[in-house]
């Protein structure tokens, strides 16, 4: 089984534009910034809509289910102590543009493929929730 | 040239009238400053020209730019140390990849901005490492645990561990094994023909021979991405002068002219958010190149492509046209098509994964040796005993690229 991700989890400086995203798992929920007018979503999170330039944008509660566009196996140990584990960009169901680099939880090597579906959780640092992704196979089965 | 066009792009104007390099090595211990005054003297002098004679400085990435060795000095220091008076300078790490600085050197001698502009990279990031002084991507304030905490592009990957170019870079790796069934024994041509080719260049890091075999053996740093899928720190400058081109005629040698630069960025700036994963923003750049030339790919006689990771390479290759879409595994297999003898002489110093990471300026520096006939051991024949008469140089990777076109004399 490869490790869920790096051994210790550098985290991020929360600011008045990304608290949303990375605190909306406390709810356990994963928020997307999304246009009020043109419904498109954003990401990462800016003051205005990228498609339509609408300057009302607020975070919706998306569905967290998405499917690995690409991923890599880390083997270097950049943290030491790190076990492996498997790095993925992940689309979200919602707008498959709008991608996500994640950790996939629970897996081994041979079970992830580009095209595998994927449902997101959080991991609880201090006061960030960082979502991550499971397969749904993993979670049908239990 | 696009249709419509009548205006000769202005970095026509511009050549390289002289190139120089420092000191290369592993850890050489010395300063920042001190390898690139060598860089630029040499590069003065083989222009036919004194430090009198410079009146422009331009570097990537200038100052405040990184840590650990990575920035090189600025170009207020370089003026001090030289005692050069100046009509135009910049530094700055935004922009066309490395070789911003000489496209901007470039527009600036259009532009009569300066006749001769001294443009420099210098690294140090091999002795930095070596002494411990890497302090890796800064942070910004105060998590709890003392450690610091990350804002700006950063933060969406350095909490799941992706804290390197490597695992950025191995993610449009994958999708290519995905996409175009990319396999390792194609990737690793990259490697074991930089190897092959930095055999005959004194100044490369890495000299010992290099196997297929040794690469399919190598620790798999981030799948699919092994310890020779990347290319290693080092300490070295590496100088131009660019010069308008009425300079030409003093020259003794055969001056490279700057035919074209591509500079786009047209596709989303990230590395996970940009639309086609397996290109990015080298396909912008090199579009934008051969919209502001008659030349063509089949015209390139030699390509010295970036690969501070060998996918790099793969990705470049593609979005110049050497190679169709998705083509490049069947065109790298075997590594004949890149070889010096091949269709396509690919990085023929070593490219950075052998010769070290000069960071782009070091595939500068060798498409004008190529160019000027220099390369001795490794110089590039063309059928037919013809000489090297294009080469394609291209810097980044992900959401960074800048391309330029050289060629010796005027085409």
């Amino acid at each position: 089984m490869l490790a869920n991700g790096p051994s210790f989890r550098l985290l991020p400086q929360l600011s008045d534009d990304n608290r949303f995203f990375w605190t909306s798992g406390q709810e356990g929920v994963l928020r997307i910034l999304r246009c009020d007018d043109c419904h498109f979503y954003i990401h990462p999170p800016g003051p205005i809509c990228r498609r339509c330039r609408s300057r009302h944008v607020t975070p919706q509660i998306v569905s967290g289910r998405g499917h690995v566009e690409t991923f890599s196996i880390n083997y270097q140990q950049w943290i030491p102590g790190s076990e492996p584990y498997a790095i993925a960009w992940v689309s979200l169901d919602e707008q498959p543009s709008v991608r996500l680099t994640t950790n996939l939880v629970d897996v081994e090597p041979d079970d992830i493929r580009v095209g595998l579906e994927v449902a997101v959780e959080f991991e609880h640092h201090e006061d960030v929730y960082i979502p991550v992704f499971r397969p749904v196979s993993v979670l049908e089965a239990s | 040239m696009s249709p419509g066009r009548t205006e000769e792009p202005l970095e026509r104007r511009a050549v390289i009238s002289g190139i120089g390099q420092s000191q290369i090595g592993r850890r050489l211990g010395r300063s920042d400053l001190d390898l690139t005054l060598e860089a630029g003297l040499v590069a003065i002098a083989d222009a036919g020209l004194r430090p009198e004679d410079i009146d422009g400085l331009s570097t990537y990435p200038g100052m405040g730019s990184g840590t650990g060795g990575f920035a090189g000095p600025t170009t207020p220091e370089v003026q001090d140390a030289l005692g050069l008076s100046l009509n135009w300078h910049d530094g700055g790490g935004e922009g066309a990849g490395q070789m911003r600085a000489v496209i901007a050197a470039s527009l600036a001698v259009a532009a009569g901005l300066a006749r001769h502009v001294l443009v420099y990279r210098t690294v140090s990031e091999g002795t930095a490492q070596g002494t411990g002084g890497r302090q890796g991507i800064g942070g910004t304030g105060g998590g709890g645990r003392g450690v610091p905490r990350f804002g700006g592009f950063l933060q969406w990957s350095l909490p799941y561990g992706a804290v390197s170019a490597v695992n950025w870079i191995a993610m449009v790796g994958q999708r290519r094994v995905h996409e175009f069934g990319l396999t390792r024994e194609q990737l690793g041509q990259i490697a074991v023909n930089g190897r092959r080719n930095a055999a005959l260049n004194p100044n490369a890091v890495y000299r010992e021979p290099l196997s297929l075999d040794d690469y399919l053996a190598a620790r798999m740093i981030s799948s699919p991405l092994c310890l020779f899928d990347c290319d290693a720190p080092c300490d070295g400058s590496t100088a131009v002068v660019v010069s308008h081109r009425d300079v030409t005629p003093d020259l003794d040698h055969p001056a490279v002219h700057i035919n074209a630069v591509g500079t786009a960025l047209r596709g989303r700036p990230s590395w996970d958010q940009y639309e086609d994963m397996t290109t990015m923003a080298a396909s912008d750049a090199a579009a934008s190149m051969w919209e502001r030339t008659e030349l063509t790919p089949t015209d390139v006689d030699t390509a010295q492509l970036y690969d501070g990771f060998s996918m790099l390479a793969v990705v470049w290759l593609e979005a110049l046209g050497f190679c169709g879409r998705g083509e490049s595994g069947p065109f790298i297999e075997g590594g004949t098509a890149i070889a010096r003898e091949g269709v396509l002489p690919l990085n023929t110093a070593g490219g950075q994964l052998s010769g070290g990471r000069l960071h782009g300026f070091g595939l500068i520096h060798e498409a004008c040796v190529q160019l000027r006939g220099e390369g001795g051991p490794r110089q590039v024949v063309r059928p037919g005993g013809r000489a090297v008469e294009v080469a394609a140089v291209a810097n980044g990777g992900g959401p960074i690229a800048g391309t330029m076109l050289l060629t010796r004399g005027i085409r």
